[in-house]
């Protein structure tokens, strides 16, 4: 029974007005007044992230509606975490995820900037500069930054025996958060995982092969690569042998029990010979089940239901170690890394449909009897699992997602392999790029151009801030260097080492993660200086 | 100059709030659990506010487990303590307090306008020395079975001698290291069976040479039962329903139903014979035993022992060397439990079942006697504590010193290392040096002795070389910990100071809280 939100009629004397239903629950912005309202929350939400920057940003603790607790460095996580309201600041949180999906790094980096954007557009309306003028401007900016990171890019050459330019990049990604600590191990983790699974011919590396596990206890030094599958059950019966040297793995989807026809049926039991009957049938079903998984040569179960009792025993006594309700995406990565395949019938097992693997073993924790499987020395080599562990809870959920940054970064360069210099370098060359097109640009988009080169002078300047640099005074200085020396690879000394040389220091960012800053800022602030009415409906009473 | 962009009641503290939020927190955490730290620590008492039950404890995982806390960094100085309880089991208390001392020294380090990562980046470099240096003081001597009992037993007299056992503290000692040898290396402490009795007093505990079950032998069955072959099963023992999806039983006359109960009953008879078959004279299963095989089973002469749970036949199965049987079709592929007698009786005004003589014997069960319940629960806590320790001491056999001793070790090591240091980093690592000069310090204060002169004397101790002393808490003089037979297991003392730093590293990185708007929950 939706009635029409808004009608239009006339008064007396034949002017139009509209009557709007709930008018008096209605908020309406409109004009220079909602850009610039929706400029400050922008604003406010990247001031929250602003000082997460660097490697010497500082972290945010989260606290959930149920009072659980993360501690974050990752702008994504951060943003996606913190529980806003606004329209405005839902873009941009919008804006970092999706910085998050297709490049994995640099969330922090693109919320910043575009919060700069838009700070630089306030002072260009104040002069009374249309909106799309500025947009079109920003744009024109953005396609001359581009062009330059493209020209100051620079290769990284790396072949597999030789990493050691992927673990830099590693550590750049991994500089700013709580991982630190143990820097080198992390970079190092984060390359062989990426190296082992990636494909070099096509350019790709599927990250569904790699799992990240984590388990409170021991600390970050303990993180460990496992050439193989890591996955958190134990043998169903406690008396079953602990590891299992060769195994030959039967992969199953169906579960130890008698069979269960998906139609819905009645058996009706009428008479003493029946029942005998069922109960020969239900007898032998177990010993075939188990029979038929024997007489394949397998060693090992792995089953994604769960076993009935007489099961679990009769599987003991035949040898057959086995594991149940294993998840579905871990039956997948045991599949692909043993080379087995999944089967949903215990018709269809055969001897070549078993899972190869080298040693399956369990291991256990401390205190609590909190078991897990290892397989490894797998059939395919190209699955593995890194295994975090950490002294509580958030620092192993902090750390497992600053190792998806640092794959995510190596990925990058396995993809493309051209790299910019870090530490707010390119920033501060593309601002000099960009300041000197904008003088070249005849139209009033010139001003949007100064302004955009402005604002890539907000990466530098954060970082500067947060390492507790004098902020204009270092950028000021690292940028007429720039200049005098011609050399783009100057960037901000964040962590006090006396060299801005960021070549030298070996901080890069992929090329493609900086471009993709630029345009999804840019982008994101058309979206936002377009707007100029935002009509809130009233809530409808109840 | 900002607006609000947050849902309504979320709220955000910045900087020097945010940070005074989780100092404030983590510290008021640490002083609590405190007072607990070291064998003169106090109790506290724990009072439900649901029911009003009381617990009576020193176990700093218990304490912290029990309040609620609205404050993220105290939340995860709670959640680190946990974590200890779980790895090790004990020196809750110690990463606790250890990293609100760290914090201490942090809000100093920021009030002189110190960079959060410089002050981290000087922990890191003290805790790397602490680790260093610990490492190196640690002492290995599982080649020597003797040496190496008596370091368990030191190790369990000192963990001991913080908690309520500590008057019996030589007795549990021996108690908890004879229950983890019989263990034979498995870290499984469910292997040991704790039960606990009202009555009598604490030293009237003991470590059962053969194993207890909770439970009494079925009706009609002997009492006492001698070289037993026992079957440990696993299986339903009700009238055996077909487990085949949708059947059910139709008949249209009262004859045929009657000719159905009786297949049942001959289903449950031929179970009850394949089970006979076995040639055992004793029947344990983890599910309930009905009356009718029950009754057929006396009938044959065996004993039943039905519901005995899944740790109890675990267990059982550990002891007595049998396999957890499902199916009984295979009598040639089963192996029987054994033992020597099986009889009931009594601890208290409770029936349980005794099974002596056994083969294995890689479980064991301890019965703890006190005379009031929270007395035994705390002994349970601390018998628990020390089993924790013993375990993961038996799997990683290196050991340190305690009463002080370690940490003080640590502390001058961290002193030194901040020497070489140039810049504020070095400001802070000696902060953590001083820190680690807090646990002796806590430890004398607790204990009423005048702390800054003997921690300072302790100190100098260290300086002079002689790298074994330590707090002697019942003198109240330095002594050697070496002679004391004050040791401590490497592994605990590792990760107390791995968490502890980790964790106010954690914090101290933290400058701003956003707290989401709290579930609404609906009354009850």
């Amino acid at each position: 029974m939706a009635e029409p939100q808004a009608m239009y009629a006339t008064d007396e004397y034949g002017r139009p007005f509209i009557i709007l239903r709930e008018q008096a629950k209605k908020t309406r912005t409109h004009g220079v007044q909602a850009i610039k309202s929706h400029i400050l929350a922008a604003r406010t939400v990247a001031n929250v992230i602003r000082t997460s920057l660097g490697p010497r940003g500082l972290d945010k603790i989260l606290i959930s509606p149920d009072g659980d607790i993360t501690v974050t460095n990752d702008g994504a996580t951060i943003l996606t975490q913190m529980e806003v309201e606004h329209q405005i600041a839902k873009l941009l949180v919008q804006l970092s995820r999706s910085q998050d999906d297709e490049i994995g790094d640099g969330t922090t980096g693109v919320v910043v900037l575009a919060g700069a954007l838009l700070e630089q557009s306030e002072a260009l309306l104040d002069r009374g500069i249309h909106p799309i003028r500025i947009a079109d401007g920003f744009d024109r900016a953005c396609v001359v930054a581009v062009e330059h990171l493209e020209k100051i890019s620079d290769k990284v050459e790396f072949t597999l025996s030789d990493t050691s330019n992927l673990v830099k990049t590693a550590k750049t990604s991994l500089g700013s958060k709580i991982v630190s600590k143990e820097h080198d191990k992390f970079a190092e983790i984060a390359v062989d995982a990426v190296l082992a699974v990636a494909d070099f011919e096509r350019k790709d590396v599927p990250f569904d092969m790699i799992k990240v596990d984590g388990k409170v206890g021991g600390s970050l030094a303990d993180t460990t690569l496992i050439k193989g599958v890591l996955v958190d059950k134990d043998f169903s019966h406690s008396q079953m042998p602990h590891s299992v040297r060769d195994a030959k793995i039967a992969i199953l989807t169906c579960p130890f029990e008698p069979p269960r026809p998906k139609t819905k049926h009645k058996l009706d039991i009428t008479s003493v010979e029946e029942y005998k009957l069922l109960r020969e049938y239900e007898h032998d079903k177990f010993h075939d089940m188990i029979k038929r998984v024997k007489d394949t040569g397998a060693n090992l179960v792995i089953c994604q239901w769960g076993f009935d009792d007489e099961a679990n025993h009769l599987l003991m006594q035949n040898d057959l170690p086995a594991v149940r309700w294993v998840g579905g995406p871990e039956i997948e990565l045991i599949a692909i890394a043993t080379q087995g395949r999944i089967v949903p019938r215990f018709e269809d097992l055969t001897a070549e449909k078993l899972g190869k693997a080298g040693i399956v073993r369990e291991v256990s924790f401390g205190t609590t009897r909190d078991k897990m499987l290892v397989i490894e020395e797998c059939a395919n080599a190209r699955t593995v699992t890194v295994f975090v562990r950490g002294s509580n809870k958030m620092i192993v959920d902090e750390a497992k997602r600053a190792l998806h940054d640092a794959l995510c970064a190596v990925r990058n360069l396995v993809v493309d392999n051209r790299v910019v210099y870090g530490g707010g370098a390119a920033d501060i060359s593309c601002a000099l790029a960009v300041a000197k097109a904008a003088d070249e640009t005849p139209s009033i988009e010139q001003y949007a151009m100064r302004a955009f080169a402005s604002a890539l002078d907000a990466v530098p300047l954060a970082l500067a801030e947060n390492s507790g640099l004098p902020p204009i005074e270092t950028l000021a200085e690292v940028k007429s260097r720039q200049v005098k020396e011609g050399n783009s690879v100057l960037g901000i000394d964040c962590m006090g080492r006396g060299d801005n040389d960021m070549k030298k220091q070996f901080v890069y960012d992929p090329l493609i993660s900086k471009r993709q800053q630029y345009l999804l800022a840019t982008q994101l602030v058309r979206a936002v200086l377009k707007i100029d009415d935002v009509i809130v409906a009233g809530q409808a009473e109840e | 100059m900002s607006m609000n962009i947050f849902g309504a009641e979320a709220t955000e503290e910045k900087a020097e709030n945010a940070r005074l939020s989780s100092f404030v927190g983590a510290l008021a955490l640490g002083d609590l659990v405190k007072s607990t730290l070291g064998p003169k620590g106090m109790n506290k008492i724990l009072q439900s506010g649901s029911t009003g039950d009381i617990n009576v404890t020193n176990d700093g995982a218990t304490i912290l487990k029990a309040i609620q806390l609205d404050n993220a960094a105290a939340k995860i100085l709670v959640n680190i303590s946990k974590v200890q309880d779980d790895e090790v089991g004990d020196g809750t208390t110690s990463v606790c307090v250890l990293a609100a001392e760290l914090l201490r020294e942090a809000e100093k380090l920021i009030a002189m306008k110190i960079h959060p990562q410089t002050i981290v980046e000087g922990f890191r470099i003290a805790s790397a020395a602490a680790l260093q240096a610990l490492e190196k003081a640690a002492i290995d001597n599982s080649a020597d079975p003797a040496q190496f009992r008596q370091d368990l037993f030191n190790i369990a007299r000192t963990t001991l001698s913080s908690k309520v056992l500590s008057q019996d503290k030589e007795y549990f000692a021996n108690l908890a290291v004879d229950a983890v040898l019989r263990l034979k290396g498995s870290t499984d402490l469910d292997h040991i069976q704790i039960i606990k009795k009202v009555g009598e007093k604490l030293t009237d505990s003991y470590l059962d040479e053969g194993f207890i079950l909770d439970k009494t032998i079925g009706i009609n069955c002997p009492k006492r039962l001698e070289n037993a072959n026992i079957l440990i099963a696993n299986t339903s023992m009700d009238t055996d329903k077909i487990k085949i999806f949708g059947a059910r039983v139709k008949v249209d006359s009262t004859g045929k139903l009657a000719e159905l109960e009786r297949a049942e009953r001959e289903k449950m008879k031929a179970k009850v014979d394949a089970i006979a078959g076995h040639g055992i004279n004793c029947f344990v299963n983890r599910q309930l035993i009905y009356n009718y095989p029950e009754s057929l089973l006396a009938d044959k002469g065996i004993v039943t022992i039905e519901h005995a749970d899944f740790e109890g036949v675990e267990r059982l199965s550990l002891v007595t060397g049998g396999e957890i049987v499902s199916t009984f079709d295979r009598p040639d592929l089963v192996k029987l439990g054994r033992c020597e007698l099986i009889e009931e009786i009594m601890i208290g005004e409770d029936k349980l079942t005794k099974f002596s003589g056994v083969a294995a014997g890689e479980a064991c069960t301890v019965v703890l006697r006190g005379s009031t319940s929270q007395m035994v629960d705390e002994a349970e806590r601390s018998l628990h504590d020390a089993l924790s320790v013993l375990s993961q001491t038996v799997k990683e056999t290196r050991t340190v010193l305690g009463g002080g001793c370690a940490e003080m070790l640590m502390s001058v090591a961290v002193d030194n290392a901040a020497r070489t240091v140039t810049g504020k980093k070095a400001l802070a690592a000696e902060a953590f040096a001083h820190a680690l000069r807090q646990i002796p310090t806590i430890l004398a204060d607790n204990a009423g002795y005048d702390s800054s002169d003997l921690v300072m004397k302790l100190r100098a101790a260290h300086y002079e070389g002689r790298m074994d002393a330590g707090l002697d808490m019942n003198e109240g003089t330095i002594g050697s910990m070496k002679a004391l037979g004050v040791t401590e297991s490497y592994k605990l003392k590792r990760q107390v100071v791995i968490s502890a730093s980790e964790a106010a590293e954690m914090i101290i990185r933290v400058d701003d809280i956003l707290r989401a708007t709290p579930r609404r929950r609906e009354a009850v």
